[in-house]
């Protein structure tokens, strides 16, 4: 199950990162995890958020924002977990575009962001070699 | 057929023309020669007496005026009359750092309007039009002089001045205005806003827009008649010959009629100051040919351009000047290349941006270098950084095409670069040329 997560287009400048994420905690929303991609003139902000519907359309009174399809992969919260995701996306030759991770509400859970070329293929591939992927109705659960 | 604000002079034979300049500027040149000093001066080095001009022909035995003239002469020295006589100053911004204050009698005033008044009619403006002003009003030439044009013809008036959109916005769609005069720059960032407030352009009343001030492109013009729904038209003019209204376009929109009875055109090689035959590109000089509180002979307004004299379909007899495609000292000389702002705006244009953008250009280790910033459009984001730089890329190759030099692209979000409602600050030169 792939889940909503939204990019931001943000100058590469000091008060540009401060003032969206001011605006989405006034709005009571709750950041899940987040990343960013910068260049010396711009950056991409992605986020999880609790809920992306409200977060778009406060975000994009300041700035370009789009949703992006993701795969949160679920994974025990140990050495070589990662490992085994990546593996497998390999031998069926799916190109990770970039990654990052947050840890679950339960102690010992931790989930990978994923974006890659064939957001269907990685889906499949995942759920038969037994990884749990969170949808949007469980990561709200979660928050 | 076109509706006139004076058809008779606006139509009149090209005979007819000549008469009335070989008859003005006799008595204009006397008149300087006498109540000018600084331009006496100028005359008797090189040794032109009044009498020596008696048509229109005789006008190239004259010297030049610059604006490093006007700066010397600042400010009483280049007055035409008894500053009695005079009503009114209007002055240049000073954005290169030279202050131009032009003095009007009420002559003068009367004159500038009717031109603007050509200008407004020549859009299809009517008594029954609604114009909306917002130009600068105040020392700035455009707001008081389409303020004038609009009032001589019957217009209702919206004296909006420039800046605050959102009453711009307000205004225009309350009381149904149907003119719009701004800079083409702040034009296309009232159809931005009006986009971002969700309404369409068939959502306003405007039916032409009158457009100058600042240099735009033929791309720049199908933008903004898009996103207004109207029919753009441009003006031009500068202070230092009355303010805007010095020419203007017709409904065929090839070229700015020039007020001839009032002000004669000359296309020089901006090196040697010869006058070029008809059909040239070079600098363009203006003499006010009967205006009385600065009336300037010969001035080099350093705007790039040509003059033709096809007949126009309009059926207005006077010379059109085609857009300024430059100006002889904008002009970036770059490694060694010149290069027109107005060429990076065509190729942006050309590859479906936003014409918001800026030009920096500066040297390192004795290298110039050129970055442009533009910003992207919402369409154009993408969450992957290398499709971003991959358009960048895309466009260095479209500008090194059109420039013949390598400029560094970057792609910016929206409303990043400073916009000033009035002109927009498009390049800035960080090197230092001259002392």
């Amino acid at each position: 199950m792939a889940i909503t997560q939204l990019s931001v287009f943000l100058e590469n400048k000091p008060g540009k990162l401060s003032e969206t994420v001011r605006k989405i905690s006034a709005a009571g929303i709750n950041i899940r995890a987040m990343s960013i991609a910068d260049t010396k003139d711009f950056g991409i902000l992605r986020l999880i958020v609790s809920d992306a519907a409200e977060t778009k359309r406060i975000v994009s009174e300041h700035a370009i924002v789009t949703e992006t399809e993701v795969i949160a992969v679920r994974m025990d919260d140990q050495a070589g977990a990662l490992s085994g995701v990546l593996d497998a996306l390999e031998t069926a030759q799916i190109n990770v575009e970039y990654l990052y991770a947050f840890t679950g509400t339960k102690s010992d859970s931790a989930y990978v962001v994923l974006r890659v070329d064939n957001t269907a293929a990685a889906e499949e591939l995942l759920g038969k070699r037994g990884f749990a992927s969170l949808s949007d109705a469980e990561l709200k659960a979660m928050l | 057929m076109s509706n006139y604000y004076q058809k008779e002079i606006e139509t009149a034979s090209r005979d007819e023309i000549i008469r009335i300049q070989n008859e003005k500027i006799v008595r204009q040149v006397k008149r300087v020669y006498e109540n000018v000093p600084y331009y006496r001066d100028l005359m008797d080095k090189k040794g032109v007496k009044p009498e020596d001009i008696r048509s229109i022909d005789d006008i190239k035995l004259l010297p030049f005026l610059s604006k490093a003239d006007l700066r010397d002469a600042y400010p009483y020295g280049l007055l035409g009359t008894d500053i009695r006589n005079c009503v009114r100053i209007q002055s240049t911004s000073g954005t290169t750092g030279r202050r131009v204050v032009a003095f009007y009698t009420q002559h003068d005033i009367d004159l500038w309007e009717e031109c603007c008044a050509r200008a407004i009619v020549a859009a299809g403006g009517t008594n029954e039009d609604v114009c909306q002003v917002c130009y600068g009003y105040g020392l700035f030439t455009g707001g008081p002089g389409l303020n004038g044009g609009s009032h001589k013809v019957g217009c209702l008036t919206l004296p909006m001045s420039s800046g605050n959109t959102d009453r711009q916005i307000q205004f225009m769609m309350d009381l149904g205005a149907t003119i719009l005069c701004c800079t083409p720059s702040y034009a296309a960032y009232i159809g931005e806003t009006l986009k971002e407030k969700g309404y369409k352009p068939t959502d306003n009343k405007l039916k032409a827009g009158i457009f100058g001030a600042e240099p735009w492109t033929e791309e720049m013009r199908r933008s903004i008649q898009e996103s207004l729904g109207i029919k753009a038209y441009d003006i031009y003019g500068l202070t230092e010959t009355s303010g805007p209204g010095v020419a203007f376009e017709c409904e065929e929109q090839t070229g700015m009629h020039i007020n001839e009875d009032h002000f004669y055109a000359e296309i020089i090689d901006p090196d040697t100051g010869e006058v070029l035959p008809e059909g040239s590109k070079g600098e363009l000089v203006f003499t006010s040919l009967d205006k009385e509180g600065f009336p300037l002979l010969r001035y080099r307004t350093r705007d790039i351009c040509v003059l033709s004299r096809e007949k126009c379909s309009c059926g207005r007899t006077h010379v059109k000047m085609s857009k300024p495609m430059g100006r002889s000292d904008d002009m970036m000389i770059i490694r060694g290349v010149n290069v027109f702002p107005s060429q990076i705006e065509t190729v942006l244009l050309k590859e479906g941006y936003d014409p918001n953008y800026q030009i920096v250009v500066d040297r390192e280790r004795n290298n110039d270098t050129l970055d442009v910033y533009v910003e992207l459009n919402p369409d154009q984001f993408s969450d992957k950084i290398a499709d971003i730089q991959n358009r960048e890329k895309s466009l260095e190759g479209a500008m090194r095409a059109m420039l013949g030099i390598g400029a560094k692209m970057h792609l910016v979000p929206p409303k990043s670069i400073a916009r000033s409602e009035g002109k927009a600050v498009r390049v800035i030169d960080k090197r230092k040329l001259h002392d």
